[in-house]
């Protein structure tokens, strides 16, 4: 579904700035994969998933979704096949229009016209925004014509969810999308996330501090650091993995000790 | 006092699309849109020009088309050229006095003495009396602003208010925000354009200043709706948009009628209003902090 080839990305080359963001980094999922992601700040995971929803384009090596080369393909396009959720629930929607207009907005998206410019939303359209909202559990579908910014940020983020995964993309990106939200919102939208995710059989990135997650959520974990997919486990060994075998294999991989209390303490 | 109101209803009407326009730039897609002052005059001059060349309906979506041009230079410098938005409209503005000149065959002022206007067509038809003109002005301009309606729940429509609204999150989905700004600015000229269509055929005149201040002007009328009908669905700030520019032309013509202020003052009051009523926020919250901070202090001087 998703193919990495040796992608190198470095930020302002050439200057006391300079960063090798992601370095000759190679990655290959399977249709359905569900991969989890880890790594201390500043590993290259947000870079990563920059680099594969095309907020810039990588100096070396090409990205293949779905067997189609979109390396050199503009974010605006290559969204069409993606979902992206990131670590702020304000940033994936559109506080001043409703609830229905944000997933009509996500729904025409993907509409198979895509020149389709002044198509309309239906009431047949309304009644599946409806029977979708539902789905999610948290009153949102008796409330279609509220502006978004009076809901709180758990509701944001699963509606946010649902607008990424109404239409299944072929690769959804989860940027710690849950790390902002209350333990109990949290526990509620990874839920959604899950059932979301098996329902349509999407292939999953997953970037979380969480190691418990890390390891119990999806079918395989990365490690990263320093740009680098550092350690690839998945199958028996994934299963027999430990927290503690994560940080072990961490130091090892990285040749450090960790600095990080996000990652030890979670 | 009818004659005022009268007065102020057409002129309400004829203006309106400049407003209109604004509520389209800047408070949709949240750009202050200086080319306004520019394509107004732009819209009244092909107007003008092209009514005295005999054809007074084609005049007027030929003065939208230019405009919507006008719209596009000011969008194509800010999208792909990375002018910062505000300096954008400053230079097409600038180019457009020339571009203006030209348009009204190199002379400041243009006028229509024996030729017929839309007007004078709508006379003809015999409907609404002394009214006719406030009938044609207010159906046209009423028919834009529920085109612009319609427009804004289409797909292509609800992108531009993405766009304006959380950029973040548009980038995200599939928009391009290159074509949502560049097709809302072309659509926010038109209408620009519209009402300086209209005004130049109504007064029969254009001159190289008839837009001068519009975009303050179209700002005044937008806040005097919102102020009035409130904040909400698209439909209400389109219909706010009319009343807060009948409400404008009303104060202008009582203004310019009792002598309460002199009508040279009439811009700078206007500049006022718009001052403050975009400065409100900011000046309510000093105001809170100010007295929540006076009763800190008595508090502790009760103790």
């Amino acid at each position: 579904m998703l193919e990495i080839s040796h992608i190198s990305k470095t930020f302002n080359p050439g200057t006391v700035n300079e960063k090798k963001a992601l370095s000759d980094l190679s990655l290959h999922l399977e249709q359905g994969d569900f991969v989890t992601i880890v790594g201390s700040n500043g590993a290259g995971k947000s870079t990563l998933f920059n680099a594969i929803a095309g907020a810039f384009y990588v100096d070396e090596g090409s990205i293949l979704l779905g067997g189609e080369d979109i390396t050199f393909k503009p974010e605006y396009k290559r969204s069409r096949e993606l979902g992206r959720l990131f670590q702020d629930p304000m940033r994936g929607t559109a506080p001043h229009m409703t609830i229905g207009e944000n997933l009509a907005l996500a729904y025409l998206r993907t509409a198979k016209n895509q020149h389709a410019y002044f198509s309309r939303i239906s009431k047949k359209d309304l009644a599946f925004f409806q029977d979708q909202l539902a789905k999610l559990d948290m009153g949102l579908e008796d409330r279609m014509k509220q502006p978004v910014g009076l809901l709180s940020g758990g509701q944001r983020q699963a509606l946010t969810l649902l607008m990424s995964t109404m239409v299944p993309p072929k690769l959804l990106l989860l940027d710690e999308h849950t790390a902002a939200l209350d333990p109990a919102t949290a526990e509620k939208v990874l839920k959604i996330t899950r059932e979301v995710v098996a329902e349509h059989h999407i292939t999953t990135l997953m970037v979380t501090h969480n190691m418990h997650q890390a390891l119990e959520l999806g079918n395989r974990t990365l490690m990263m650091d320093n740009g680098r997919i550092i350690l690839d486990v998945q199958g028996e060994k994934r299963a027999d993995m430990t927290v503690n075998d994560l940080l072990e294999q961490f130091r090892a991989g990285a040749g450090k000790n960790l600095d990080n209390d996000r990652i030890l303490l979670s | 006092m009818l004659y005022i109101l009268q007065t102020a209803l057409e002129l309400g009407f004829l203006y309106a699309p400049v407003a209109l326009a604004l509520f389209l730039s800047y408070r949709i897609l949240d750009i202050a849109d200086l080319t306004t002052d520019g394509a107004f005059t732009l819209g009244a001059a092909v107007s003008v020009t092209v009514c005295a060349a005999g054809h007074p309906i084609l005049a007027v979506p030929l003065a939208m088309l230019c405009t919507a041009a006008a719209g596009f230079v000011t969008a194509l410098l800010q999208t792909k050229l990375g002018v910062p938005s505000i300096l954008a409209g400053i230079i097409t503005n600038t180019g457009l006095y020339t571009v203006n000149l030209m348009a009204m065959g190199w002379t400041s002022n243009a006028s229509l003495i024996k030729q017929r206007t839309i007007f004078h067509m709508f006379q003809d038809l015999g409907v609404g009396g002394s009214w006719n003109e406030i009938i044609l002005a207010g159906v046209l301009t009423l028919a834009s602003a529920l085109l612009l309606v319609a427009f804004l729940g289409t797909r292509l429509g609800l992108s531009i208010r993405a766009t304006g609204d959380n950029r973040d999150m548009v980038r995200a989905s599939s928009i391009n925000p290159t074509f949502t700004i560049t097709v809302g600015l072309c659509v926010a000229n038109a209408l620009t354009g519209l009402s300086g269509a209209l005004v130049g055929q109504a007064q029969r005149n254009a001159n190289i200043n008839i837009g001068t201040g519009m975009v303050v002007i179209g700002l005044a009328c937008l806040i005097i709706g919102e102020t009035v009908l409130g904040r909400g669905s698209m439909l209400r700030g389109a219909l706010s948009v009319f009343v807060g520019s009948i409400i404008y032309r009303v104060i202008y013509a009582v203004a310019l009628s009792s002598k309460v202020f002199p009508i040279e003052a009439m811009k700078l009051v206007t500049a006022i209003i718009v001052a403050l009523a975009i400065a409100a926020p900011s000046i309510q919250k000093w105001a809170a902090f100010q007295r929540r901070k006076a009763a800190a202090r008595a508090g502790k001087g009760g103790v």
